[in-house]
């Protein structure tokens, strides 16, 4: 089932991921992604029925904590960080999301 | 009095007040300044930072401190607050954290003074430094090789003496590969055993920090001072950490070591055969008993790690869009403003992101993302077999020394297969190391990965103790 990804593909899934690539990019990356994918391929000569899969491996049960409010980081400072925030107001600041 | 080169010999010094800190602190910036025009191990030396740092441990020197006075460099990776930290990439170029993690503050606890920031492939995305956005690091034994990856700017750091010990970050190898790749020891835990608070995610369910060191018994301070449990990290084990100095022993009678034959068939170079076949002879002569193992999905390691880490770190760097902190590209809608920030990741993130988007996307998550996670669990089951049997488990921990910069940089796949021996530890979620064993003819270092059962780091401590008195390691010439 080995995956040939064309170029068209490349730009889907970097829609997918909101990731801007240059032309040159696109070229290497669907040559390089089909690649890697064609290596990865040999997983698929696994016999896997009946194994479950996993996702962490070691044992742990799920973690509670009593709902209690505790401290966090003050806001101000995190808003700070931020390249453009209203501090005043709480809130974080971004260009237009919807169309003009 | 000179200053002393080891953790232990330092803190002894210290705290016997024959040398003072800010001295040891000094002689250690000395070093970075004279090595690191060449070298490029650190990102950022936080000179004032240590110093003032030294000079409160000299006026007011904290009890039950095993690392007084010791500098530690921290890979990038490892928020520090106050302090850049970058991840080596352009989207955290400016960054300063308003909080330090968690190992962090076991660190300042336990006496240490962080002296600076080690360089690392962009978001720990790499086996060889070279996709660090700000220009890779060099292998102090041949300033042409590259040091590892991703960890490789704490490796060379310890590597070429600038600081006794470091902490470095391991997704698939990132530790244990440029440890072997420069000569010093270096160890990843048990998923749990270290908290990540405060480290920049990659891939979350494999992501561990830990430690790099000259000698076993700074290692097995140093992985004391880090291990253990924080409720800010769900995955953190509440679990006892023992006391890992008194596994230090020259004696391994009674330890078993298995070895997996079958996977060093092909592709691993003669100079590193010869050298993992003389420390098996060692291990025996310390005690061991060596017998033949098998791991018979050991050898699909790397498929199954860059399907899982990359679906993960897709999901991870999502979060870097522009809007809540590090870099923002302008641009006149929200949705562009993504687009352009996140061009600033570098080839290799990029790459990952892709190759993670696409097997989580919808068609291809069963065949991809579902396969892979069913493989990992085969992985783990050789593992739990084998260990029924043996308590160590030794392989190379590379096929090849260090390459030459720029020799894989065009073909990702063979820059990944340098991670061939070392990505299953991490799909298992066990501990395991890489001690310096031997040295090519042109005087490139070999290590010796061993692997152990969960939570087991001891045996690991143990068996490093005996092979370094047994092979004593070389220092390059930068010592």
């Amino acid at each position: 089932m080995s995956e040939v990804l064309t170029r068209a593909d490349v730009e889907r899934i970097a829609a997918l991921a909101r990731l801007e690539l240059t032309a040159e990019e696109v070229t290497l990356f669907a040559a390089q992604l089909t690649n890697i994918l064609g290596y990865a391929d040999q997983i698929q000569q696994v016999d896997t029925s009946n194994v479950p899969a996993a996702s962490v491996t070691t044992p742990s049960e799920t973690v509670f904590r009593d709902d209690q409010p505790a401290g966090s980081l003050p806001r101000d400072l995190l808003l700070g960080e931020a390249p453009a925030a209203d501090p005043a107001a709480g809130l974080f600041k971004v260009p237009r999301v919807l169309g003009s | 009095m000179t200053i002393p080169r080891t953790a232990s010999a330092i803190r002894a010094a210290v705290a016997a007040r024959d040398v003072s800190a800010v001295e040891v602190c000094r002689d250690a910036l000395d070093r970075i300044g004279r090595l690191d025009g060449a070298l490029h191990a650190f990102l950022h030396v936080d000179d004032r930072g240590a110093l003032e740092r030294a000079a409160r441990l000299d006026r007011d020197p904290p009890a039950n401190a095993p690392l007084l006075g010791v500098p530690v460099a921290l890979k990038d990776n490892i928020c520090t607050a106050g302090v850049r930290t970058t991840a080596a990439s352009r989207l955290l170029e400016h960054y300063v954290p308003p909080y330090s993690a968690g190992v962090v503050e076991r660190l300042e606890r336990a006496g240490a003074v962080i002296i600076g920031k080690t360089n690392c492939d962009e978001f720990a995305m790499g086996s060889s430094t070279e996709h660090s956005a700000f220009g890779p690091t060099r292998n102090p034994w041949a300033h042409d090789r590259i040091p590892g990856g991703s960890s490789g700017g704490s490796a060379a750091a310890v590597a070429a003496g600038m600081v006794p010990l470091a902490l470095g970050s391991e997704t698939g190898g990132s530790i244990r590969q440029p440890a072997a790749l420069c000569g010093v020891l270096g160890l990843k835990t048990t998923y749990g055993r270290v908290s990540r608070y405060g480290l920049i995610a990659f891939g979350s369910s494999l992501d561990q920090i830990g430690p790099f060191a000259r000698s076993a018994d700074d290692l097995a301070t140093l992985l004391g001072v880090i291990a253990g449990h924080d409720g800010r990290d769900a995955t953190s084990a509440n679990r006892p950490v023992p006391d890992y100095r008194e596994a230090l022993s020259d004696d391994l009678s009674g330890v078993r070591i298995g070895v997996a034959r079958a996977l060093l068939q092909d592709g691993v170079e003669p100079a590193v055969l010869d050298a993992f076949n003389a420390s098996l002879h060692e291990l025996a002569r310390a005690g061991a008993v060596i017998t033949d193992i098998a791991l018979p999905h050991a050898s699909l390691a790397i498929p199954v790690y860059y399907l899982v880490a990359n679906a993960e770190a897709s999901s991870n760097l999502a979060r870097f869009d522009g809007v809540r902190y590090g870099e923002r590209v302008e641009a006149p809608t929200l949705t562009e403003t993504y687009y352009r920030t996140r061009a600033r990741f570098g080839a290799e993130a990029k790459r990952r992101i892709m190759i993670g988007t696409f097997v989580l996307s919808a068609g291809y998550y069963d065949a991809y993302y579902l396969k892979a996670q069913k493989v990992r669990a085969l992985i783990r089951r050789d593992y739990d077999e084998a260990f029924a049997r043996v308590d160590l488990v030794a392989v190379p921990t590379t096929p090849t020394v260090a390459f030459r910069l720029g020799e894989r940089t065009e073909d990702p796949l063979q820059m990944y297969l340098s991670d061939v021996f070392t990505a299953a530890a991490n799909l298992a979620g066990l501990p395991a190391i890489s001690v310096p064993v031997g040295l090519s003819k042109e005087r490139l270092p070999v290590g010796l990965q061993l692997t152990a059962r969960p939570f087991d780091e001891a045996a690991l401590v143990r068996a490093a103790a005996a092979l370094e008195r047994r092979l004593p390691m070389p220092r390059p010439d930068a010592d």
